[in-house]
Parts: structure tokens; C-alpha cells; sequence
């Protein structure tokens, strides 16, 4: 059963044309990695998934509901998660302030779910540490552990990451992975956009490759590591 | 998701948390700066003191008005050249309110003066907030992210505006004098301290207080600072940031209404024009604070508020550049603004 699905999903920013037909599933509880080389449209379809760019064209299903059309809000109101390339922080904010801005049932710091949060510290012990700092004054790493802990302050059907990895010291790296393997066993379907492949094949299952505002490749992450040619073809990977 | 679905070998830790926001304070220090260089200029202490609290008013009356346009432009880039509008007209509704309140307004006891300046200046406040509802739907959302447009048609929605107080109101100045006991000034040793100008610094502090307090101590208040910072994340988040702009301007045009009718008694009578006139001070406030800072624009226009007092005494003929000078001063030292807000 697939979480969310696009068909034909044509992109235009401005008078340019990214996204020419993507068609692309995200089998439920599973982690999804869309790879592709630079330019290729990955963070273009994520965008659009969220409704932050508008499908010019194409179909958008999330658990089965069509969502081309939806704003944002409505979006992440279904229970997506989405962190981006920037990842988004707000920097004048403290942590705990980006982290209860996140808690969309909470009104207080009182109101987050305290085990929730207790386990979140376990993965991203930075964000503890710097509870009360200003979110603009933490490392690359450490604002990309706040943007993942962020996302996942409350329960979601699913999380949408633009390169989690992007910047990330080895030791974060596994702490991400811990994390959404974390997330995956309780559920959550996972969609990731990187350009690390030993990464990508570490977690996902399921495989999706772009080129020039399409999907090119479709299929299982065991399947993909397995064939060093198609890896070679796809992304250009010199392995 | 429970505790009990998360596994997770490491024990829990305990929360500490751990107070490190660093507060940037050299803007702040400029103002007892600038009001220690003007003692000795002025010459004496008692006018020097004087001069001093008529600027702190005047910066605290250009506080409220441009509070809210600083935070319509930081949440979503919309240049309202139109904001002057909302303090003509909360000016002149007050005037309207206040008149048949004048046994209250000319009985020598405070408190009915107080009950009276209140009655208009909540008038001024519920007026100037429907018409910056009906301003934001009409005029300010089909231009969106269109920045030329923005300038013309909010300046041309200001100028309308003005022009429909002519018809209401007329075209001539309205006197607007102080309630009874509002007039004249305490004296403090030498010096001669208005009143009013008092009653403004209070009321501009209770205005920041609640500001500050709303803005730093709710969700309502993070979602504002967030928004301003990037509010396409806070999309991403699940609020309608389309909801929280309008809130943010109804607020922002209620308090210049409040400003106005400050405005009005602190210069004791009214013209259509007043809005365009105060709307320059409001702009250079706003850019001296840095675009979309609530503390920004305090500091700034107190800044104003003092330099224009302390020109205004000890060198006439440059009142005129006054404002400009300090703008340009500011902004050679900090190009963002005194409060830059990070993100933009």
C-alpha cells in the first residue's frame, strides 16, 4: 500500500519548467530515497508535494486523498513533516521556542509530550543541551538535528527530509539513521532526498532516482546496491 | 506515539535548561549616550529635563504607530504606504468621540478626563482596526509579493482615504485640547514636566509591555517572530500564515489609531494630512530599528524622539534634518538596522 503517490506531476516556477510528469510511490512505513544528480528536480518535488510550489499539472495523493491542490498548511495538518534543504530554522527563536512552534496541539512547553521529548534528546542530545540557546548560534549539525527533532516533536504519518545528512559529522550521521530507523518501526513512512549513497542505501528500501524533472528509476534499494552499473548510469557514480 | 513504542538503550536525561539569549544592548545604550552629550548643549538641567521627557513622549507615540506597520512589512514584505491613513482616522474618530463627552473631558477630576480619553481612544482603536481589515482585504491582498504595486496602490488607498476625511471632517485644522486636568505640567525642582507627555510615556510602556509580552511569552507571539523569520516554514508547520497577517494588520492599524489620537492631543489639534506627516517619522523609525523588530522600532523612535527634541532646542534650523541625520548615522554603523531580524 502506498502512502502517498504522484502521477504525471508537472512543476513550472516562473517560466521555467522542472518537473515534466513525475510519477513516483511511497510505499507506507517504509523509507523512500530520492536520488538524483544536482539540478535533477528532487528538491523541486518535494516542494511540491507540500504544496510550497503548485503542480502545474499531475495528481497528488496522500493516503489516498488528492492534495495537488491544498495549501501547505492542510498538508502538513495530515500529518506530514517536511524539513528543508535550509532546513528552516528560526533563528532568533531558541530551541525549545523551535521546538514548541513545531507542537501544533501544544500552548506551553508543559503541553510537549515529555517521553516524546525524553527519547528526542536520547537521538539528538544537542537539542537538550542547547534548550535554551538561540537557535542561530548552533553549528550546521546541530541546527540539522533541531530541524529533524523538530519534525518529529509530535507523531506523523510522515516525514518528507531534504538531505539530512547534508553537513553532518559521522557520529551525527548515525544518530539520524538510529532516528528514522526509530520512526520507521513505529510506522512512519519516510521519503528522503540525498546525495550520499551510503547512506541512502543503508536506510532505504525502496529506491527512486531523477534526471531532468522525471523519475528514471523505480525499485528496491536491495535490487539498486546491488547493480553497479545502474547506480553508475543513473547518478554518474564512479564506485 | 508512548514511551513504551520508543525503545531506546540510553537513559533518560534530565532537563537543564540553560539561559545564554544574548542581548545585543549598545542600541539600548545610545539613548542615555545621546541624552548625556545633549546635557551639557543644552545647558541647564531643569530645560534639559524637560526637553528629555517630551522626547521620550514623542518617541513613545511613534513607537505605537509604527509598532504595527513593522511587523506587517516583517511578516510579509508588504510596504503600507497607506499607514499613515489609520492614525488621521483614529485621530478623528476620537475628536468625534470626545464630543459629547466634554462635560467629562473640561471637569477638573482626573479620573473623568481618564474615563473620557479612554471612551475615544478605544473609539479610535475599533474604528482604525475595521478599516485596516477592509484595507488589507480591498487594497494590500491583491498585491501580495508585488513590492512597485504595493507602494502605489497603498499610498493611492492613503490618499483617498485623506481625501475622505475632507468630506467628512473638512479640509480645515480641528482643534483637539487636552482634557482639564491634563493640561499644564508638574514641576519637578527647576524643571516643568507636561502631564501629558507623561501619560504618553506610560501608556507607550504599557503598549511595549503587552507587546513584549504577547510576542515573547505566547504561541501566538512565536508564530508572529517565526513568521516574520520565514513564513514558508511556518506553513510547513501547519498555520496559516494568511490568518495570522490579517490579525497582525487589524492589530497594527488599532494601534495607530491609538497613536493618532495620541498624535493629535500631543500636538493639540488635527489635519487631514497628519497621517502622511507622522508616516515619514514612522518609516525612518523602522528602518533605524531594523525591518520587522518590535524592539527595534522602541529604540529607534525614542532615538527620534530625543534627537528631534534635543535639535529642536540647541541648533533650530536643523529640526528639519534631524531625523534623516540619525537614520544616516544608524545606518552607516549598522546597514540592517539596530535589531536586525535574522532570516530576512
Amino acid at each position: 500500500m502506498n502512502a502517498l503517490s504522484l502521477e504525471g506531476v508537472h512543476t513550472h516556477i516562473g517560466a521555467y519548467h522542472i518537473l515534466h510528469g513525475v510519477d513516483l510511490v511511497v510505499p507506507k512505513g517504509k523509507v523512500t530515497m530520492l536520488l538524483g544528480r544536482n539540478g535533477a528536480g528532487k528538491t523541486t518535488t518535494l516542494r511540491t508535494i507540500m504544496g510550497l510550489w503548485r503542480a502545474s499539472r499531475g495528481n497528488i495523493r496522500f493516503d489516498g486523498k488528492e492534495i495537488a491542490a491544498l495549501p501547505t498548511p492542510s498538508i502538513s495538518a495530515m500529518g506530514v513533516a517536511y524539513v528543508p534543504e535550509h532546513m528552516g530554522i528560526f533563528a532568533d527563536l531558541t530551541v525549545k521556542e523551535n521546538m514548541l512552534l513545531a507542537a501544533r496541539k501544544a500552548k506551553r512547553l508543559e503541553d510537549l509530550d515529555e517521553s516524546r521529548l525524553k527519547w528526542i534528546f536520547r537521538l539528538f542530545p544537542a537539542v537538550e543541551k542547547f534548550w535554551s540557546y538561540q537557535a542561530g548560534k548552533l553549528s550546521g549539525g546541530q541546527k540539522q538535528m533541531l530541524a529533524v527533532a523538530r519534525a518529529i516533536v509530535e507523531p506523523r504519518e510522515m516525514l518528507i527530509i531534504d538531505e539530512p545528512s547534508k553537513g553532518l559529522a559521522p557520529a551525527i550521521v548515525s544518530n539520524m539513521i538510529d532516528a528514522i530507523e526509530q520512526l520507521k518501526a513505529t510506522g512512519v513512512t519516510t521519503l528522503l532526498v540525498e546525495q550520499n549513497v551510503n547512506f541512502a542505501k543503508r536506510l532505504g528500501d525502496h529506491v527512486a532516482v531523477m534526471d531532468d524533472g522525471v523519475i528514471v528509476h523505480n525499485g528496491s534499494m536491495s535490487d539498486f546496491s546491488d547493480d553497479i552499473r545502474l547506480q553508475q548510469n543513473l547518478l554518474g557514480l564512479a564506485l | 506515539m508512548t514511551e513504551t513504542e520508543i525503545q531506546s538503550p540510553m537513559p533518560a536525561r534530565k532537563v537543564t535548561p540553560i539561559w545564554s539569549i544574548e542581548f545585543d544592548l549598545r542600541p539600548i545604550l545610545l539613548l542615555p549616550a545621546i541624552a548625556l552629550v545633549a546635557l551639557p548643549l543644552v545647558g541647564t538641567p531643569s530645560t534639559w529635563l524637560t526637553l528629555t521627557v517630551a522626547g521620550l513622549a514623542m518617541g513613545m507615540i511613534i513607537f505605537i504607530t509604527a509598532s504595527g506597520l513593522t511587523l506587517v512589512f516583517g511578516l510579509m514584505d508588504v510596504l503600507n504606504f497607506g499607514h499613515g491613513l489609520f492614525i488621521a482616522f483614529g485621530a478623528y474618530v476620537a475628536v468625534a468621540t470626545l464630543g459629547p463627552l466634554v462635560n467629562w473631558t473640561g471637569s477638573p477630576e482626573l479620573w473623568r478626563n481618564l474615563v473620557a480619553l479612554g471612551c475615544a481612544m478605544l473609539a479610535a482603536m475599533i474604528a482604525a482596526a475595521a478599516l485596516g481589515a477592509a484595507f488589507e482585504r480591498i487594497i494590500v491582498r491583491p498585491v501580495y509579493g508585488k513590492h512597485l504595486k504595493q507602494i502605489l496602490i497603498t499610498m493611492g488607498g492613503g490618499i483617498i482615504g485623506e481625501e475622505l476625511i475632507k468630506v467628512i471632517w473638512g479640509p480645515s485644522q480641528i482643534p483637539l485640547p487636552l482634557p482639564e486636568a491634563l493640561r499644564g505640567a508638574v514641576s519637578l525642582g527647576d524643571a516643568s514636566l507636561s502631564r501629558y507627555r507623561i501619560l504618553a510615556v506610560v501608556i507607550g510602556l504599557v503598549v511595549f509591555a503587552v507587546l513584549a509580552w504577547t510576542l515573547n511569552r505566547t504561541k501566538l507571539g512565536l508564530l508572529v517572530r517565526a513568521g516574520v523569520q520565514d513564513r514558508e516554514m511556518v506553513e510547513a508547520l501547519g498555520y496559516r500564515i494568511g490568518r495570522l497577517f490579517v490579525g497582525v494588520f487589524v492589530t497594527g492599524s488599532a494601534l495607530a489609531g491609538l497613536g493618532g489620537v495620541m498624535w493629535g492631543l500631543f500636538q493639540q489639534n488635527l489635519v487631514p494630512q497628519m497621517g502622511v506627516q507622522v508616516n515619514v517619522l514612522i518609516f525612518i523609525v523602522i528602518i533605524i530599528g531594523g525591518l520587522g523588530s518590535t524592539t527595534g522600532a522602541l529604540i529607534g523612535a525614542l532615538l527620534v524622539g530625543l534627537v528631534v527634541n534635543y535639535v529642536g532646542f540647541v541648533f533650530p534650523v536643523l529640526t528639519q534634518f534631524a531625523s534623516i541625520g540619525l537614520l544616516i548615522a544608524v545606518l552607516l554603523w549598522r546597514p540592517q538596522g539596530l535589531y536586525p531580524v535574522v532570516n530576512r
